[in-house]
């Protein structure tokens, strides 16, 4: 059962086509990574799942639901979390702060007001996000400010928030990138970890290394279109693949 | 008809004004990307240069006038400003007269000689703080250069005549066809008027024509890329920040005939001035520019009476309005760019 | 202690203790002599330090915790205050219905202005809150006199109709403003010694509502509300992206401090019932910025003491004059005595803005997190050299206290 149902997505900047008739099946429960050169039209797609962009023409379903001309925040109650390219996170709020605001959105709703309950008192919740927290290995710095954290530890925040939502569907956008080899592969692991809980993944990456690690299945998008879907083991070979990225230049 | 061009007319000095402050502002917030709530205040700095001025032109001395003597018959004792024993009394007269239009090259060196300071000193350290940083600590030095006005020149408002020659008003409608006295308008506005217009032409051909100009606006549309050629944008944006607090005391000076200069002036001008700035559109200097103009004769258009009657205050509110209307409809302003201050 | 945790009552119990106490602390000088000048302790003061108090409060709750910079905020004090008057003129000259009302009026008014304001964010929403502010204030001084009474303020009268009190006293006057009976106006008095106190009536309630405030506003910091609040001050779109809606907290904080404006004008009217167009002006809004920042945008403690220290400073540095200087600096030769007046001069007396914008400025460079920032500062740097070594400064974010 596809989870995620894109169907016939076009968008257009100006005169440029950055999404041809893109077609896109997600199934629940797996990791789906979308890969290409750049510039093929990846952030745009991704963008149009979570309400940042609107396409042009075409149907993009969640669950039975369409994600078009709804707010971001309510494409996140449906159960859609992301993590972006440059980490999105509160700087000036402490890590635990940081985690504990995702679960109250998931708890509470989008707008949510008791001015005469107090954090302290929400024990529970406070030991939900702690716990997510040691799961990506920041719980010693729960009461630091998150914006002095280190670019890879802002990251793996970023993925706590999420996580802690407990989302049906995860879009991550790079999840490695800049990363050294050893926080690569620790990412690895992570997002290994989360996908045996059954959380449906879709990855952007350019690091081939990650996607083969990671996807049961592989997009190919080059020129706004989709040109291969398989598992990984028939992408690697295929020459339509090589072609995309080296421009027809056959090795 | 004719009283459409009296309105318009009366709408371009005020015009004028809030064009020339709006430029200043506008610039500043584009190349340096720095929200200046001091710029009334050097408006008001500029006003106070042609009263500096004029007050020293007309310092006198007493002497003894052997000619003249008072009832008893004692010689009489008057003051003679200096500048009449210099260039004898005629030249001297003449030149205390015109002592506003003067003070422009008196105000062109302490104008720029302050931007630079305050660049240096002060600005320059809030480039990379919040913009409400920024407001804050230029609103605290707005305070404290109009109180240091209020200091030297007390809180009333000081009379600054125009020279003699540009005293009264012309028949403007006579000159286009219509009965003579219907259209009035006094000599110093179409002064000032036109004075503004060739500043804005000459700040304006500054930056299109000269390699320096050209330097700041690409730094406009992209800093950092400027920056990784080997251009020091940033002289070059101490030198704008220059350029346009020279503008702003211009304007003072220039418009002291028109309303006489006092301390918190430049509070009321830089108010909506910002007005203007936003409706033209943050970082725009053609909306700056045609905001300015486009509120001044709108304001001038709502204090008609016959407006008044059907929509009583409109003439108290009407900038506020448009810009509240702008702001919701045209979120970037009349001419402004994408993604300035947008956050 | 009422549902705060133990440093939060701390910090309660303190501001009680210091608001009811006020009365002693404030004048510690005794009548007479050199240094009465220096004494706070007088009603209109300690009423004013406890008004401004509670509109700083509220503007923090906006300004402190979801960064929206408001340019206009007087306009709702303006409001409560001519509510209030009104409240007094038809209904009684009991202070609880005019300050209730002030607030339920400023309140709807912040809300209008507020869900237009927040289309826009930045200097935008700076903008268009000043533009508000100065619509409202033009209007009142124009198009609302009958309404506002124009640039005479508007006031009480012996012709009010007064439905549930009496148009004027026995003896012709206009009824003075009360709380159930207890003149606003009554004060005790106490002689101590060289000292003299004075208990003032409508201080003690002006303190009792502004301690209410402060509480509820501890209560909002500490709730998952306001930690929302401060998530839109630091990143908006993660905000959305995480399934909250931004809006409805933004305007929420607007039309509370909003409300809070309100209260503080009531209780203006309360103290002295009257209301001018001139509270609406917009540097009447921007004291409220400075009193906020200069306290430590986003702390409890901060707005209170940046109004007292504004209000503070206002009152005595402007009663200073060259003649008091002279005094101070008899001890000098002549010359150099004359010397140092005249450089005082200009920050004192009349001059007194130059110094509080100097003080701003100061502030905003050196201290951004205000004067908190500086006790925070001096407390950690005196608690290294009591202690020695013994623990690490505590980098709890700038809401801890």
């Amino acid at each position: 059962m596809s989870i995620l149902e894109v169907n016939n997505v076009n968008k257009n900047f100006g005169g440029l086509k950055a999404l041809n008739n893109v077609n896109l099946q997600v199934e629940a429960g797996t990791v789906h990574a979308i890969i290409g050169p750049n510039g093929a039209g990846k952030s745009t797609l991704l963008n149009c799942f979570v309400g940042r962009l609107e396409p042009d023409t075409g149907s993009v379903t969640f669950d039975g639901e369409s994600l078009l001309g709804i707010k971001p925040f309510q494409i996140n109650q449906l159960g859609v979390s992301r993590v972006f390219q440059t980490p999105e996170i509160f700087g000036a709020l402490t890590l635990i702060e940081n985690v504990m605001i995702p679960a109250f959105a998931k708890r509470d709703g989008a707008f949510h007001m008791e001015p005469w309950r107090s954090v302290g008192s929400e024990a529970g919740l406070h030991e939900q996000a702690m716990e997510m927290l040691s799961d990506v290995g920041l719980d010693a710095k729960a009461d630091e400010l998150a914006g002095q954290l280190s670019r890879g530890d802002k990251r793996r925040l970023e993925l706590a928030m999420c996580l802690v939502q407990d989302p049906k569907l995860l879009l991550l956008d790079e999840p490695t990138a800049g990363m050294s080899r050893g926080d690569t592969n620790n990412t690895i692991d992570l997002m290994k970890r989360i996908a045996q809980r059954g959380v449906t993944m879709v990855v952007i990456e350019h690091d081939m290394h990650v996607v083969f690690s990671l996807a049961e299945k592989i997009s190919v998008l080059a020129q706004g279109t989709v040109i291969v879907e398989d598992v990984p083991e028939k992408i690697k070979g295929d020459p339509r693949v090589q072609d995309a990225y080296l421009g027809g230049a056959h090795l | 008809m004719d009283a459409i061009i009296l309105q318009i007319l009366n709408g371009l000095d005020k015009g004028s004004a809030y064009a020339l402050i709006a430029l200043g502002l506008t610039l500043i917030f584009g190349t340096l990307g720095v929200v200046n709530f001091a710029h009334g205040a050097l408006f008001m700095i500029g006003a106070f240069c042609a009263v500096t001025l004029n007050r020293l032109l007309s310092l006198s001395h007493e002497v003894v006038d052997e000619t003249r003597t008072d009832f008893l018959g004692n010689p009489l004792r008057v003051d003679v400003p200096y500048v009449y024993e210099w260039f004898g009394p005629d030249v001297g007269a003449t030149i205390i007269d015109w002592s506003v239009p003067l003070a422009i090259l008196f105000a062109i060196p302490i104008m720029v000689l302050i931007g630079l300071a305050m660049e240096r000193g002060l600005i320059k350290h809030f480039y990379k703080r919040p913009h409400a940083d920024q407001i804050l600590v230029t609103f605290g030095l707005a305070i404290v250069l109009q109180e240091i006005i209020k200091a030297f020149y007390g809180a009333n408002p000081i009379p600054t005549p125009a020279p003699e020659a540009f005293v009264g008003s012309f028949d403007f409608g006579a000159l286009i066809g219509f009965d003579p006295q219907t259209i009035m308008y006094p000599y110093w506005r179409l002064v000032y008027f036109s004075f503004a217009i060739l500043i804005i032409g000459a700040v304006f051909a500054f930056l299109r024509y000269t390699t320096f100009g050209m330097v700041v606006r690409a730094g406009m549309a992209d800093r950092e890329t400027v920056g990784l050629l080997g251009i020091n944008i940033d002289r070059r944006f101490t030198i704008m920040f220059a350029i346009a607090a020279c503008v702003a005391g211009l304007a003072g000076v220039m418009y002291t005939p028109i309303l006489s200069p006092n301390y918190n002036m430049g509070m009321n001008f830089l108010v909506l001035s910002f007005v203007v700035v936003v409706v033209g559109g943050m970082g725009s200097l053609p909306g700056a520019v045609a905001a300015g103009f486009l509120l001044g004769i709108l304001e001038s258009f709502a204090s008609r009476a016959e407006v008044i009657d059907i929509i009583p205050g409109i003439n108290q509110v009407i900038i506020y309005l448009v810009a509240i209307i702008v702001l919701l409809t045209r979120p970037r302003g009349l001419l402004g760019r994408k993604g300035v201050m947008e956050e | 202690m009422l549902g705060l945790n133990r440093k939060d009552s701390g910090l309660f119990l303190l501001v009680i203790c210091l608001t009811a106490l006020a009365p002693f602390l404030l004048n510690p000088f005794p009548e007479g002599s050199e240094l009465a000048q220096f004494n706070a302790g007088y009603p209109d003061l300690m009423q004013r330090f406890m008004i401004f108090g509670i509109f700083a409060i509220g503007f923090n709750i906006l300004f402190g915790l979801t960064g929206y910079l408001s340019f206009g905020h007087a306009a709702f004090l303006g409001v409560g205050s001519y509510a209030g008057v009104w409240m007094m003129k038809l209904l009684t000259v009991n202070v609880v219905p005019a300050i209730i009302m002030s607030v339920i009026v400023a309140g709807l008014f912040s809300l209008v202005v507020g869900f237009i304001s927040l289309r826009r964010s930045g200097i935008y929403f700076s903008i268009l809150t000043l533009a508000f502010a100065q619509m409202s204030f033009a209007l009142a001084y124009s198009v609302l006199t009958p309404i506002t009474n124009g640039e005479t303020g508007l006031q009480l009268s012996l012709n009010d109709p007064r439905i549930l009190g009496i148009s004027q006293t026995v003896d012709g006057s206009i009824p003075a403003a009360n709380f159930f009976g207890i003149e606003m106006r009554d004060s005790l008095e106490l002689a101590m010694g060289g000292w003299l106190f004075t208990f003032n009536a409508g201080y003690y309630l002006a303190a009792i509502v502004m301690l209410i405030s402060f509480y509820i506003a501890i209560r909002i910091f500490r709730s998952p509300f306001g930690m929302m609040l401060r998530a839109v001050k630091s990143n908006q779109q993660r905000m959305s992206y995480t399934g909250l809606n931004t809006r409805p907290y933004a305007l929420t904080a607007f039309v509370i401090s909003g409300m809070y404006a309100g209260l503080a004008g009531g209780l203006m009217v309360a103290m002295d019932p009257l209301a001018g167009a001139e509270r609406m002006y917009w540097t009447a809004s921007g004291e409220v910025v400075l009193m906020t920042i200069l306290g430590g945008a986003g702390t409890l403690l901060g707005p209170i003491i940046g109004a007292s220290a504004i209000k503070y400073f206002e009152n005595i540095f402007s009663k200073i004059n060259d003649t008091v200087l002279h005094g101070w600096f008899s001890f000098m030769p002549d010359g150099l005595q004359d010397f140092v007046v005249a450089i005082i001069h200009p920050f004192i007396g009349k001059g007194w803005h130059l110094t509080l914008g100097l003080m701003f400025m100061l502030v905003v460079i050196f201290l951004p997190g205000g004067l908190m920032e500086g006790i925070n500062r001096l407390r950690i740097w005196f608690g290294k050299r009591i202690n020695g070594r013994q623990q690490a400064p505590d980098h709890a974010p700038a809401t801890s206290s």
